[in-house]
């Protein structure tokens, strides 16, 4: 058995505990560093499981060495491993960011950023439903306690909304989860496509019903249409390096779908078969419409930020709705892109506001910045690469997304849709961009602030961008090859249920 | 006995989801209180209803599923903390805003 395969979960489950534990003892650079060398140790783990997972067939560790279906397994599959290094450099450079001070404003914030890691994690590596439960609650609860840090009474409010909509989502969750359970008798992924794909008559309606449930938590997490309103204020109201690690959060609940919906009620899933699709596709375009209205329609710079973050999850749950092998695999392309580009813009907007004394993110004429080259060009790069203009990774993704609808009515709403969205984001930005550095005042405050090490984990967020691009090739083809992984159920399952727990 | 627990968990979540769509805080956290409670009970009766039958194998002629068991312990702990988590949350909440309302601030008449 492969012990790597647990190592992601264990080291920010360790260090967490240790930072928690050590919290009184340790200085707070003590606490920095051991958070960090956490955090930078994520990194070459997560490349060493891309690589075996691109070389070998999927892994699975079966933890206490009970076998699956009886005992719970960890899987890991290209597109696990992938998203386990999105995580760990989207992670890095937001502690790096967060190690500049703001980490300072409340308690134990680096032990809830590793708790919080351990949660993504395990979400991407488990193989079972109920597993997927545990991890989301870990995940969430850092999450809480991580969105209140700093305080004031706009993240309370903002964060009592988020705690009420998860509590009942996961009360959902679990609703759905006692369905499965009662009439599959399993709740292991790969056993549970078996017993879909068998249901009778009888039993598929509630499976059915089951299924949606799910959709409907995950959408919670994902943002879908009518469960995104939790969103902006969240992001909106998060200190910046928070903000950062958020973006992954909503693709956690993508990730959850592609999962659940290609997997258990996929092409095979006899009487169910593709239950979510027809639901995803005019869902997503609405989510991206009313993303769009919402980023026009934004007075600060970090909730437009946070109705971009919806507009590339409409664009995202498009692609998964459309299920073709080329949509699935731009899909994923434009996942890496839209979490890193969206982190690294927030934490550039942050560093725009400390700039700006009391005016902050407001959308409105301020004081002169200190940096107004510097911050005005990496806005204007940014923005170019969120909304998705060439020569940036946004444009790539959409272009592999739009090339992939077929022709049609299909297409006709998808190419209409995410052009005029882009367009409308286009706008917004610019609105903000110039509002924020062209009605500018003459005088710089003196309480204006510029860090290195900020502008180093900002730049290095919004530079993987480029790098997508120059790498385009083999990210592309490994992609591919996740896709088809990923659509390959019988493998999944013959591997997981009958030849897995070496 | 199915028809007494089917009416109780209805009558359990019923009261829980008017209470959620309360505009106060205590309420919305019994209302949550409440569901969690109804959907403890729901995963239970996942695994069957029957009375008397232990969870093990071999002791009698039949035996109940230890499974749901399992998932609702773990569902009782992760819902206890997450209740006093959203509890500490809203008394914050009314210390920092000065009003119990969900929204922190009073509907403006």
């Amino acid at each position: 058995m492969n012990h790597a395969l647990i190592l992601p979960i264990l080291l920010p489950m360790f260090s967490g505990c240790l930072l928690l534990l050590g919290g009184r003892l340790l200085a707070i650079n003590g606490q920095r560093t051991l958070s960090l060398l956490a955090t930078l140790a994520l990194l070459p783990l997560a490349g060493v499981l891309v690589a075996q997972a691109a070389t070998g067939p999927l892994q699975v560790y079966a933890l206490g060495n009970w076998v699956a279906p009886f005992g719970i397994v960890l899987v890991l599959d290209r597109l696990s491993a992938l998203l386990l290094l999105v995580t760990a450099l989207l992670a890095l450079f937001a502690l790096l960011y967060a190690v500049r001070g703001d980490d300072q404003r409340g308690a134990s914030f680096h032990a809830l950023f590793q708790f919080q890691l351990m949660g993504i994690n395990g979400a991407f590596l488990t193989g079972d439903l109920f597993n997927l439960f545990v991890f989301f609650e870990i995940l969430l609860i850092a999450s809480y306690a991580l969105l209140a840090h700093g305080g004031g009474a706009e993240r309370v409010r903002a964060g009592l909304h988020y705690v009420v909509l998860n509590l009942v989502g996961s009360s959902l969750f679990l609703i759905a989860l006692g369905l499965l359970y009662g009439i599959a008798g399993t709740l292991n992924m790969a056993d549970l496509a078996r017993a879909v794909a068998e249901a009778g008559p009888q039993q598929a309606p509630l499976l059915g019903a089951a299924g949606l449930l799910l959709l409907v938590v995950f959408g919670l997490k994902a943002a879908m249409l009518p469960l995104y309103f939790w969103l902006p204020r969240a992001y909106a109201s998060a200190c910046a390096p928070v903000a950062a690690l958020f973006a992954i959060m909503t693709k956690v609940g993508v990730y959850a779908i592609l999962r659940v919906f290609i997997l258990i009620y996929g092409e095979r899933a006899g009487l169910l078969t593709q239950l979510a699709q027809e639901w995803l596709w005019p869902l997503a375009l609405l989510t991206l419409v009313l993303g769009v209205l919402g980023a026009l329609a934004a007075c600060s710079l970090s909730r437009l930020l946070a109705y971009l973050v919806v507009v590339s999850v409409g664009t995202l749950l498009a692609g998964v709705a459309l299920d073709t092998p080329q949509a699935l695999s731009a899909t994923l392309y434009y996942l890496l892109h839209s979490t890193w580009i969206a982190g690294g813009m927030f934490l550039l907007s942050d560093m725009i506001a400390r700039q700006r004394g009391g005016k902050g993110v407001r959308l409105e004429a301020g004081p002169a910045l200190l940096q107004p080259q510097l911050l005005g060009g990496l806005f204007f790069l940014g923005a170019i690469g969120i909304v998705g203009l060439p020569p940036f990774s946004g444009f790539l993704g959409k272009l592999m997304l739009l090339r992939a609808v077929p022709p049609g009515m299909d297409g006709a709403w998808l190419w209409a849709l995410v052009l005029l969205g882009s367009l409308g984001s286009l706008v917004a930005l610019s609105r903000a961009g110039s509002v924020l550095f062209w009605r500018a005042g003459r005088i710089t405050l003196g309480s204006a602030e510029r860090d290195g090490g900020r502008l180093f984990a900002a730049v290095g967020l919004l530079a993987l961008s480029p790098l997508l691009v120059l790498f385009a090739q083999p990210v592309t083809g490994y992609l591919d090859a996740t896709v088809l992984q990923l659509k390959d159920v019988e493998d999944y399952q013959t591997l997981i249920l009958h030849g897995g727990g070496q | 006995m199915e028809a007494l627990f089917a009416l109780t968990l209805g009558i359990l979540t019923a009261s829980g989801v008017y209470l959620l769509l309360r505009a106060r805080t205590f309420p919305v956290v019994m209302g949550l209180t409440l569901i969690s409670y109804a959907v403890n009970l729901f995963l239970l009766a996942m695994g069957r209803l029957s009375t008397g039958i232990p969870a093990i194998i071999g002791q009698s002629q039949s035996y109940t599923d230890p499974l749901p068991q399992a998932l609702v312990l773990t569902a009782i702990v992760i819902g206890f903390a997450m209740t006093a988590f959203v509890v500490v949350l809203a008394l914050r909440s009314v210390g920092e805003t000065k009003t119990d309302h969900v929204d922190g601030q009073e509907r403006r008449p």
